[in-house]
């Protein structure tokens, strides 16, 4: 026991101070490059992009540049004192729900599609749940010329159809998968079967820290963003850190982004909020860390949610970018070594959430960000009196078409489950 | 024989000049009881078979095998269902057998259990499509010493040291991607796959063979002068999937007699 927090801390240090993932793209025990051979020359390549493209200045300085000025980087931070005085707490918003079409996702989708750029792509292909990275992956491929193409489940057609009509303005075609479960690991099935057909010419712009190595790193990279505003704004606006941070996690991009420049700063709690869906069986949450067991798809190892038999289990979630079975490699490791509880929120306490940060702040949320909300109000009922920071990772517009499904909760009283 | 010795001499160029066939299977598809009646009629024609274990995200295969592998599934289809029927049925299946699955399930059962049932059941190897070299190590180590196979994948976009490497690591045979792609898609063998065989050959002393898109006679015919073998998957999956007759079919991919 005594050696394995000693390990544990060995790790965690190695991720502060920048080693981990290590060259075979190993977060501790989770990560790694489990793809056909046939991609295996187009992620060393793109491994090859992330050394030397990525942190080169010339390229730092067109992404400084298309943040600032197309998507609308720094996001606010806004003090939230009348959801803060219901809670007992003083409640801050990081603001990803302003940038450019609507979410943390343009971060990311305008960083690699720089990147596919320099690497000399001729055509990217993307996945999606909830939209949000499709239209993120579509605006900034239209940005830049390259043509798009978005992968996305039926059943997530149909729940966010108002991105999919956006995601043809911006020019990409979008292609429904009817296969398998038909949500965002059917979309990433395909996205992958398309990427393995032309793995020279395509570049595989995938919408969170999934994946084989390098995207975990590639994509931490780009979120990371949030965090460093974030902290800095906190410093400035409220004179001192957070003591807790509050990110809700599908897959894990916003939740990394926003953790990461906090990673060192040992007094702030964070806390990752998963999708607890209507229950607890498999099948009806989309809990992967709270209810996973290690194990690979879509390229790493990682937690995940699967039966005896190694097959991959449906999930639930009101919230279509929650809704997938794995989770970053990253956020594995960081549950392992304990810097961040990982926690879940039900579909009925996301949407009160949502209705009451409605009322007192005049900010819809996405049904996501409303699970780090319901997240951070049960910590806030426990540890009164304390300073919350709360990752608002996108608008809940895009999710009017199933909120007009549900009656508007009491504010501020949950919905019974 | 050790079963990887097994695999490599029913795949090297025996009495005739043809390329031996590889035929893949489904495991249950499209129902147990026809699936072992297939399995049993196609290993008197093949010179090797390969199982599918079903998977819920078979990302490198195409439509065929994905609809196959979820009706499979829904069977109730599972490795340790493979390994049971197989150890029940006591067939005698003259050919070397080898499992194709994703790499998922095989963790799950435990890489010691794997290797200690596959002998018990008569398996000789293994080919797992989402399982690069790099990641090999702990399976190749569990397998290595029951000296099954397992079987590493080449493509045309491997570079050539990445192809020395594969073809020293591989065991029973090289299996060669002969297009880039995913499963099931048609394949002509234009220029640059002749000239692509020929590369993997000079770096192999294993046999090659050639998987991926092979359906016809012709094609066959063709791959033959440049490959030792051919791997039959998602054409027979749909002779499968028609009700037609899969030996009959494996049968008509060799020379008239």
């Amino acid at each position: 026991m005594h050696e394995d927090a000693n390990d544990h801390e060995a790790l965690l240090e190695a991720l502060i101070d920048g080693s981990l993932p290590d060259e075979r793209g190993r977060f501790g025990p989770f990560g790694g490059q489990y793809v056909p051979e046939t991609l295996m020359t187009a992620v060393n390549r793109l491994s090859e992009g992330v050394r030397d493209v990525l942190p080169s200045a010339a390229f730092q300085q067109r992404l400084e540049a298309e943040l600032k000025s197309w998507v609308g980087r720094p996001t606010a931070l806004t003090a939230a004192p009348r959801l803060g005085e219901r809670w007992g707490a003083d409640v801050w918003f990081k603001r990803e729900d302003l940038a450019h079409t609507g979410a943390h996702k343009i971060n990311n989708g305008i960083g690699q599609a720089l990147l596919a750029q320099a690497l000399g792509a001729k055509r990217v292909v993307a996945e999606t749940g909830a939209g949000q990275h499709g239209v993120a992956a579509a605006a900034a491929c239209a940005r830049l010329g390259l043509p798009c193409v978005v992968y996305m489940g039926e059943v997530d057609v149909e729940r966010q159809a108002p991105n999919v009509d956006r995601m043809r303005r911006l020019g990409a075609s979008v292609i429904s998968v009817t296969s398998g479960d038909r949500t965002l690991r059917s979309a990433i099935d395909e996205a992958i079967r398309d990427w393995v057909s032309d793995p020279e010419g395509t570049y595989y712009l995938i919408g969170s820290a999934i994946g084989p190595h390098p995207y975990p790193l590639l994509v931490r990279e780009l979120q990371a963003v949030i965090g460093r505003e974030a902290r800095a704004q906190m410093l400035e606006k409220g004179g001192k850190l957070p003591d807790a941070v509050f990110a809700c996690v599908g897959g894990g991009s916003n939740a990394i982004g926003i953790f990461h420049a906090f990673l060192a700063d040992r007094d702030v709690a964070l806390f990752g909020i998963e999708a607890g869906g209507c229950g607890s069986a498999l099948g009806q949450h989309s809990a992967t860390i709270a209810a996973g067991r290690p194990g690979v798809l879509h390229g790493n190892y990682s937690m995940l949610l699967y039966d005896d038999d190694g097959q991959i289990q449906e999930t639930h979630s009101v919230s279509a970018g929650l809704d997938y079975p794995g989770v970053g490699p990253e956020h594995s490791l960081l549950k392992l070594v304990g810097r961040v509880d990982y926690e879940t929120a039900s579909d009925a306490e996301a949407l009160a959430a949502l209705d009451e940060c409605c009322e007192a702040e005049g900010i819809l949320p996405a049904l996501e960000s409303a699970h780090a909300l319901a997240g951070a109000k049960r910590w806030a009922d426990k540890n009164p009196g304390r300073r919350i920071l709360i990752g608002m990772s996108g608008r809940g517009d895009k999710d009017m078409p199933i909120l007009s499904r549900f009656p508007r909760s009491e504010a501020g009283v949950d919905v019974a489950a | 024989m050790s079963p990887r010795d097994r695999i490599r001499n029913a795949l090297s160029r025996g009495r005739d000049d043809e390329a031996a066939i590889v035929a893949y299977l489904t495991a249950g598809y499209p129902d147990p009881e026809r699936f072992f009646a297939a399995l049993e009629d196609v290993a008197r024609v093949a010179d090797a078979v390969e199982i599918g274990v079903p998977f819920s995200d078979p990302m490198a295969d195409g439509v065929t095998i994905q609809r196959s592998s979820e009706q499979a599934i829904e069977h109730g289809v599972s490795l340790r269902w493979i390994f049971d029927e197989l150890a029940r049925r006591e067939l005698e299946l003259a050919p070397p057998v080898l499992l194709m699955s994703y790499l998922n399930p095989l963790l799950v059962f435990g890489y010691e259990a794997l290797a200690e049932r596959s002998v018990e059941c008569g398996i000789s190897g293994y080919i797992v499509p989402d399982l690069p070299y790099e990641e090999s190590g702990p399976l190749n180590a569990a397998l290595g010493e029951r000296r099954l196979a397992l079987v590493q994948m080449v493509t045309p976009v491997t570079p050539p040291e990445r192809l020395e490497a594969l073809c020293a690591a591989s065991e029973g045979f090289v299996y060669a991607v002969t297009r880039t792609g995913i499963t099931g898609r048609a394949v002509a063998l234009p220029a640059e796959a002749t000239e692509y065989l020929a590369r993997v050959k000079a770096a192999s002393e294993l046999p090659v063979c050639a998987g991926f898109g092979v359906r016809k006679r012709a094609q066959v015919e063709a791959i033959s002068q440049h490959a030792d073998g051919v791997v039959v998957g998602t054409a027979l999956v749909e002779v499968l999937e028609r009700g037609d007759d899969p030996a009959g079919f494996v049968q008509s991919l060799r020379p008239a007699r």
